[in-house]
């Protein structure tokens, strides 16, 4: 059977730092950090009380969605989602609001959760209803904002694809996950393209059970813009946020023959499971798996490791950045002076859950086409255990003009779950 | 109250429900939620909690299957909120 070359035609996010990859880019190019204090956090006794949380706007909601959302939608894990899969379409030279239904499209849009977040204009979470004995003032939105095809089934509301519409769900690998799965759908050919992305939302309910958990930073509250520093001899925990980011995968039969702008094809990828065996765990990842996951990625790409011109890693602002590093040496094979530039995109946005594999995905095309690497925040101090594998200047403390033609990509979440893509820039 | 009142507010309720906004342009009394106006069966129980927030009224399941047209949706107001 003929395999197809898969490649991006269209980019979409919402994160804390922008409003839309244009923002995102400049903001990526400036360093700018999208984390901020939350009185509220500090009234209900969290000891994080930073994050990151996209500046939406109705005005911005209305530029993208029909009045419905910003005047409805509560759920702002559904806004964000649809606005980068909208955004992504459109980039990707579609339109909206046909009235025939498109077969040879489709979506895979996950969540780390959409029933966990805040709502948007209120004050309380929707079960308190049912708590109190209301259950009929949860009106008929409730579900099909808590479920979790619900990013899905509202971006689809929009678009009317009818190929496969799948909602992944597997903790911080969702994002990459979502285009991995699209790029393997299109591969075997079974559709010409696919909306592929994540979405997270944010605020005290899905953060607590972090805070609870004391895996979140919580010695910058005063401070918000260094919480975040992925591979800092004094990271503390990571700076929670929320966000989504879109991407349009397409066949390169398809791209070419509607002659579009193509940013770059997914050259491989793997997606695998450390068994939680082996030092893996519910919460921590097997980092034989990890190597293994890396490896086959690179194999899967037919590239040698050295022409990898930045990695992307998750990276969280936690004790396992040493520990991520370690893996990448040894699964490319390279340390020193050979080894790679690397950042974190963590470093400006915090982590943005399930939502920021794709947002990170966004950001790594957005280097290549306007060839430069963004800095990593707050890397003044880089821990020793690093140190003892790459130089310094291997992680970027300003942004750097540079081409970028093969990046590497991954990201690791709960339960053991790993992800890793490999793209390379087009060029026609 | 004043009837002319609570037809334009009840407009405003059920504009963001509406898919395509010429639809509101030429809406009258006669007009059916679900079939003229297109209204999602599904969104008419978030039209009711709306309109029983704005008006501080309740809205019994009998009462909502009476709610067909807006000028039926206008005459429900006005008797619960007289009553």
């Amino acid at each position: 059977m003929k395999e197809n070359r898969v490649v991006i035609t269209g980019i979409g996010a919402v994160t804390p730092n922008a409003l839309g990859a244009k923002e995102f880019n400049n903001a990526l190019q400036q360093g700018k950090s999208g984390i901020q204090y939350w009185e509220e956090l500090t009234r209900l006794n969290f000891r994080c009380q930073i994050g990151g949380v996209p500046p939406l706007t109705d005005e911005y909601i209305d530029s993208l969605l029909p009045e419905y959302f910003s005047k409805k939608i509560t759920n702002k894990a559904i806004i964000y989602s649809c606005l980068s899969g909208i955004e992504a379409w459109l980039d990707a030279g579609f339109g909206m609001g046909s009235d025939t239904r498109d077969p040879e499209s489709g979506i895979v849009f996950g969540a780390g959760d959409l029933g966990f977040d805040s709502l948007r204009n209120s004050q309380e979470y929707y079960s308190y209803y049912v708590d109190r004995g209301e259950p009929r003032k949860l009106g008929s939105r409730t579900i099909s904002e808590a479920m979790n095809s619900g990013a899905a089934a509202y971006l689809n509301n929009l678009l009317g694809l009818g190929n496969r519409v799948i909602s992944n769900s597997s903790a911080c690998t969702t994002g990459s996950e979502s285009i991995f799965l699209g790029y393997e759908h299109l591969k075997a050919g079974k559709a010409k393209r696919m909306i592929c992305g994540s979405t997270e939302g944010d605020g005290r309910y899905i953060w607590g059970a972090f805070d609870a958990m004391r895996v979140l930073c919580a010695d910058s509250n005063e401070n918000p813009a260094i919480g975040s520093r992925p591979m800092s001899d004094t990271s503390s925990g990571f700076v929670p946020g929320g966000g989504s980011g879109a991407l349009v995968l397409e066949t390169l039969d398809s791209a070419l023959e509607r002659g579009v702008k193509i940013y770059a094809e997914i050259l491989g990828g793997e997606l695998n499971s450390g068994g939680q065996r082996n030092g893996g765990s519910l919460t921590a990842p097997n980092s034989e798996a990890v190597v293994e996951c890396i490896e086959h990625a690179v194999e899967q790409a037919k590239i040698s490791p050295s022409e990898i011109d930045l990695i992307s890693g998750h990276l969280t602002s936690t004790k396992g950045d040493p520990i991520e590093i370690e893996n990448w040496s040894k699964a490319l094979g390279l340390s020193g002076d050979d080894f790679p530039l690397v950042n974190s995109v963590k470093s400006m946005i915090g982590h943005c859950i399930g939502g920021v594999g794709s947002i990170e995905l966004v950001a790594c095309l957005l280097q290549m086409e306007n060839e430069f690497i963004h800095p990593s925040l707050n890397t003044q101090s880089i821990h020793p255990e690093i140190l003892k594998l790459i130089p310094n200047k291997k992680i970027p403390q300003k942004s750097i003009k540079k081409e970028v033609k093969t990046v590497i990509k991954a990201n690791f979440g709960f339960g053991d779950l790993n992800c890793c893509l490999v793209l390379r820039k087009w060029e026609a | 109250m004043d009837k002319k009142k609570i037809i334009k507010e009840l407009i405003e309720i059920i504009t963001p429900y509406v898919p395509e906004k010429e639809l509101i342009d030429n809406i009258d009394e006669s007009k059916e939620l679900i079939n003229d106006l297109h209204i999602n069966s599904a969104h008419i129980v978030d039209i009711v909690l709306d309109v029983e927030e704005k008006y501080d009224i309740m809205i019994d399941d009998d009462a909502i299957g009476k709610m067909n047209t807006v000028g039926e949706s206008v005459s429900m107001i006005m008797e619960k909120i007289k009553s």
